[in-house]
């Protein structure tokens, strides 16, 4: 993961910034320049919900080394509460306390160190809701 | 457009190949398939070259002219095409075309990948996944594929046992291939116990890491037919491309790129699912496998699990798959493996797979996949006699 490329991301990652197609209403998260939906090439910024289900997941046993520090750690597809899918770990959740259907809300957490210089990266995990 | 045949073949054995450079699995490949089909390097016009990730494995870009450099092919047009774990049946699909249109008469079309030379394969085959929003937050390629095998469990009632049986077969049918990486045959109880990788997937839910090259020979059938050599007809081709993000498929359990690609394939053929004899089907993983046949309309939405199960799916099955061995035994160098399933049905379809050799088949099918199905490609190729 290289600098500028992180940085890029930012909207995303640290305030979970979606476009919304003015056209048709599909959300895109990330945002998109072209709506793969209508082809729409006009958006609007659209903050995403926090809460949402796991859609399906999996337990990394094996994982690349700059989350060696961190295995076993449980990986899910989350839908939000907008339809929305995304991608991010489960934070602080053994292996067993996850499974589809599962709620939980995202959370700003330290995702991982850039490798060679050690720059920490930041972004969002999902907790489990109690 | 021609009809086009395949008139040769080349593999390099599949493994961990220490003392063979990149380019000379591809010399290797090439030149035994140039032989195998009889024809002269000179003949040659154009060749496409399936290979994801050179440039990380080896840190070699601009491959087709150094590997036709060491192949002996230059000056002839060379493209090299990356689609991931698909770029070996892209780069069939391409030759074909080249073929049919009429501009080429003689095109080869190969794959390459050199997996074993230091690099950190997890990480230069997650470049298959979406970095920004998949590889960031942890996922591994295992880890995509267990998500897909957790949502099919869920949804059809699949079991560990189902996928193992994938393993199993696959080793069963591989330890016949004098060409594959681990032609051992496997328990049902040395997958389950297998140390874990991506719940719920073990390593021998895993294909390997490989290094090796294949190449086949196409030109048009009225010139296959003055040959007198054993030929193949490509009766159908079919290539789709779908977003590479698991979590943007509206069914996390599904690959719908392959349903896609085959609908192509079968209706350029003009056949269906039970008129295919036998398919190499792209098992990077058990679940893919299972997912796969059912997409391919093999078996019912759900039933591709009970069917490798109850052997349907094995050499003596109604519906044999993986006859090579598979990704799993064979071994899965990501460039070279669409090649290497045509490879299998040429063999299949001629009558040269030796002790795995099948009866009576008439048509085969190659599903070669990218990624966790951003893109498939399915070829039928049809016996010449």
């Amino acid at each position: 993961m290289i600098s500028p490329r992180y940085h890029r991301e930012t909207p995303q990652r640290f305030r979970l910034e979606a476009g919304k197609c003015t056209g048709c209403g599909n959300i895109h998260f990330p945002p998109r320049i072209v709506c793969r939906e209508c082809g729409g090439e006009s958006f609007e910024k659209e903050v995403l919900p926090s809460k949402g289900k796991v859609v399906t997941y999996t337990v990394i046993r094996i994982p690349p080394a700059e989350f060696d520090d961190q295995k076993p750690y449980v990986v899910a597809v989350v839908e939000l509460e907008n339809g929305v899918r995304l991608t991010c770990m489960v934070a602080e959740a053994p292996p067993d306390t996850v499974e589809i259907g599962t709620e939980v809300e995202l959370v700003f957490r330290k995702i991982q160190k850039e490798s060679e210089w050690g720059v920490l990266q930041y972004g969002y995990k999902a907790r489990v809701l109690t | 457009m021609r009809d086009v045949a395949v008139i040769g073949t080349g593999l390099t054995k599949f493994g961990e190949c220490w003392e063979t450079p990149f380019r000379d699995l591809f010399a290797a490949a090439s030149t035994a398939c140039l032989k195998d089909a009889g024809v002269q390097r000179q003949q040659i016009q154009s060749a496409y070259i399936g290979c994801m990730a050179s440039g990380l494995f080896v840190g070699q870009a601009h491959i087709a002219s150094i590997l036709c450099d060491y192949a002996g092919l230059n000056p002839i047009s060379a493209y090299g095409i990356e689609s991931a774990c698909a770029s070996g049946g892209a780069a069939f699909r391409a030759a074909y075309l080249e073929v049919a249109s009429g501009a080429s008469d003689y095109v080869l079309a190969a794959g390459v990948e050199k997996m074993n030379d230091g690099a950190d394969a997890t990480y230069c085959l997650a470049t298959a996944a979406d970095q920004e929003y998949e590889v960031y937050h942890g996922i591994t390629f295992p880890g995509l594929y267990a998500m897909i095998a957790n949502a099919h469990m869920h949804k059809w009632g699949t079991t560990p046992e189902m996928l193992a049986a994938v393993a199993v077969k696959n080793h069963r049918n591989g330890a016949k291939n004098p060409y594959a990486q681990f032609p051992m045959e496997i328990t049902q109880e040395t997958v389950l116990n297998a140390i874990r990788v991506a719940d719920p997937l073990g390593l021998m839910d895993c294909s390997p890491v490989t290094d090796g090259g294949a190449a086949v020979l196409l030109c048009p059938v009225e010139i296959a037919k003055t040959l007198g050599r054993p030929y193949v007809t490509i009766k159908g081709s079919g290539h789709a491309t779908d977003g590479i993000a698991l979590h943007n498929r509206d069914d996390v359990s599904r690959i719908p790129v392959v349903n896609i690609a085959g609908q192509q394939a079968y209706g350029h053929a003009g056949v269906t699912a039970a008129d295919i004899d036998f398919c190499e089907v792209h098992d990077c993983f058990t679940i893919a496998e299972i997912v796969c046949t059912e997409e391919l309309g093999f078996f019912e939405p759900g039933k591709g699990g009970p069917a490798a199960m109850d052997g349907a799916t094995a050499r003596d099955g109604a519906k044999p798959i993986n006859t090579s061995g598979g990704l799993k035994s064979k071994g899965h160098p990501v460039g070279a493996t669409g090649i290497a399933q045509i490879v299998e049905c040429y063999l299949q379809l001629t009558g040269q797979a030796g002790d795995r050799q099948l009866k009576d088949a008439r048509l085969g099918m190659a599903q070669n996949m990218g990624g966790s199905g951003g893109s498939s490609t399915v070829h039928i190729l049809e016996a010449s006699s």
